[in-house]
């Protein structure tokens, strides 16, 4: 029971983690996708041949190895600019993860250009990461730090922004492409295409959008872009910040080191070229590597499919889910204005209860804030159940998730 | 532990009906705690009279584990003796609860409890009986609860 989009069977067969077995003789269940996907044998592959045959340093040694490996790494920096429509292939720094890449902005371009009373915009539904930089900077600077609203579809009322953009003081909106908790899809061209009326820079966390939709980043237009490699088949400790070249040029470094120098005097450093002047020290070169083979690896799927495939699965698994007596579902009900990220309560079954009944089953959901407090408030709960799809997950799975979340109500007699 | 020995009757029924879940007006001990990774809140509240336990409430959100044992553990030191109190160990704790074999993960939860009175007998140690020797004695156990 494959979802008419793409061949589940020889994709699962590239997953050998999907083997596997928990609690002793479980099938694995993975539904933790938001959190972090798991890995095909070509990502594997490519790094530990990176590890077996060519493994060096890049870009400054001159022997065969150290070229293999600068030309692997920089290729990845090719793969990416074309993955994700940008222009310009300096404009892909290499940072850990998303959560870098927006401190890398918020330190290297919000404290030159956010000043005391100006206003930072960001959003209800964001993630830790895309809030608590902000709050840093906020406080340093006396600026002030806004958000836009959530309705009770899980979408944001983009009136909110109307209103901070109309006081002449926002500097930067920041928001998310996915929400990782409701996973509702963010207008994203509409609130970009307001900030640019007053002349407003916007940062998008695309680490749950990249993962799952076609994005293009000339057509949306953004001045940041961040996104993570791991939780689109990629390795951990791989994340990528797209930023426009003009601002890149004018932004300080976020850190110093080797790489990112062009001469160093006693007193005095010129800096490299981009996006070298951003990336300092010696680079995660194997999970670069590794991540190419990701993009490769979903280039041969198609981004289409891949969301085609993820919507009919959101669909399914919410017709089944709604019509459990006591549930409550969190974000849009229209799955094409959603990501494949459902979350939920369960009566009065904690969720922390909950994940671990349905462990037993083999079922790997999460469970607690999703680093997503500020929207816990808004919700009036402290926590949520979160089960997130990818491209290996099948309609049997969501028939396992939902017959042992009965099994939960069972035993909490509900 | 499978989920059919946790979820026993008793842990849902003192998960939905907790006993003494409140505050106490100006109390002698009152300490709060939360459990950073999955977000469980706990505060208590006692009195303490003649050396005894006069008083013990709580207040809390969180999972099943987390606030039956709050209140399972209010019980079992209602009454009883300042000193009794402050020897409990994390396996009374467990034993009392029917939860001896729970994994690293869900441990937490059932000493969120015991470490939020631990640590306001700590603060009362010091800051109301002045008894720096037993305070010190009290921080090196709350430290290793978890």
């Amino acid at each position: 029971m494959q979802t008419s989009f793409i061949n589940i069977e020889s994709i699962r067969n590239d997953f050998p983690i999907l083997k596997r077995k928990v609690h002793k003789d479980k099938a694995l269940v993975y539904l933790d996708n938001a959190a972090t996907t798991q890995k095909p044998i070509q990502v594997i592959n490519a790094i530990s041949n990176y590890y077996l045959t060519y493994n060096s340093n890049i870009h400054r040694a001159v022997h065969e190895l150290a070229e293999e490996a600068t030309l692997a790494y920089e290729t990845t920096r090719d793969k990416i600019a074309k993955f994700i429509n940008a222009k310009n292939r300096e404009e892909i720094v290499f940072v850990r993860g998303t959560t870098e890449a927006i401190n890398l902005v918020a330190y290297a371009w919000g404290r030159q250009n956010i000043d005391k009373d100006d206003i930072i915009v960001t959003t209800e539904y964001e993630h830790h990461s895309n809030i608590v930089p902000w709050q840093l900077l906020a406080k340093e600077k006396g600026a002030k730090l806004e958000y836009i609203g959530v309705d009770d579809n899980g979408e944001l009322i983009l009136d909110h922004l109307d209103k901070y953009l109309q006081t002449g003081k926002v500097k930067l909106v920041a928001f998310s492409q996915m929400s990782n908790v409701l996973g509702t899809i963010t207008d994203s061209e509409e609130i970009v295409k307001r900030c640019k009326k007053y002349g407003v820079r916007v940062l998008i966390d695309g680490a749950q959008s990249v993962p799952h939709l076609k994005v293009d980043l000339q057509k949306l237009d953004c001045d940041f872009f961040a996104f993570s490699a791991h939780k689109m088949l990629g390795p951990t400790g791989v994340g990528v910040l797209w930023a426009r070249k003009e601002l890149l040029q004018n932004m300080v470094p976020f850190n110093g080191g080797g790489d990112m120098i062009r001469e160093v005097h006693k007193y005095e450093t010129t800096w490299n070229d981009l996006p070298y002047k951003f990336e300092a020290g010696t680079p995660n070169i194997a999970d670069v590597i590794g991540f190419a083979a990701a993009l490769d690896y979903l280039d041969k799927i198609g981004m289409d499919k891949v969301r085609e495939h993820e919507m009919e699965l959101t669909k399914y698994a919410l017709d089944k889910l709604s019509q459990m007596k006591g549930i409550i579902l969190y974000g849009p009900k229209d799955v094409t204005k959603r990501g494949g990220v459902i979350s939920f309560n369960l009566g009065d079954i904690h969720p922390h209860d909950l994940a671990t009944i349905i462990d037993e089953d083999g079922i790997a959901i999460r469970s607690g804030h999703h680093c997503a407090q500020v929207l816990m408030e808004r919700l009036d709960v402290s926590a949520t159940s979160r089960a997130s799809f990818y491209i290996y997950n099948t309609k049997e799975e969501v028939d396992v998730f939902v017959k042992s979340l009965n099994r939960a109500k069972e035993l909490f007699k509900l | 532990m499978s989920s059919a020995d946790i979820y026993r009757e008793i842990i849902l029924d003192y998960y939905r009906n907790p006993r003494n879940y409140g505050k106490i007006p100006d109390p002698d001990i009152s300490q709060r705690d939360s459990n950073p990774l999955c977000g469980d809140e706990l505060e208590m509240h006692i009195n303490i009279k003649d050396d005894k336990v006069a008083d013990v409430k709580f207040t809390g959100k969180g999972c099943a584990i987390s606030q039956a044992s709050a209140s399972m553990l209010t019980e079992l030191i209602m009454g009883k003796d300042f000193e009794y109190v402050k020897k409990l160990a994390k396996e009374d704790i467990l034993d009392n609860l029917g939860l001896q074999n729970l994994g690293p993960a869900r441990i937490k939860c059932a000493l969120l409890s015991f470490k939020v009175l631990k640590t306001g007998i700590y603060s009362y140690l010091v800051d109301k009986l002045k008894d720096t020797a037993s305070a010190d004695k009290m921080k090196e156990e709350v430290s290793g609860i978890y």
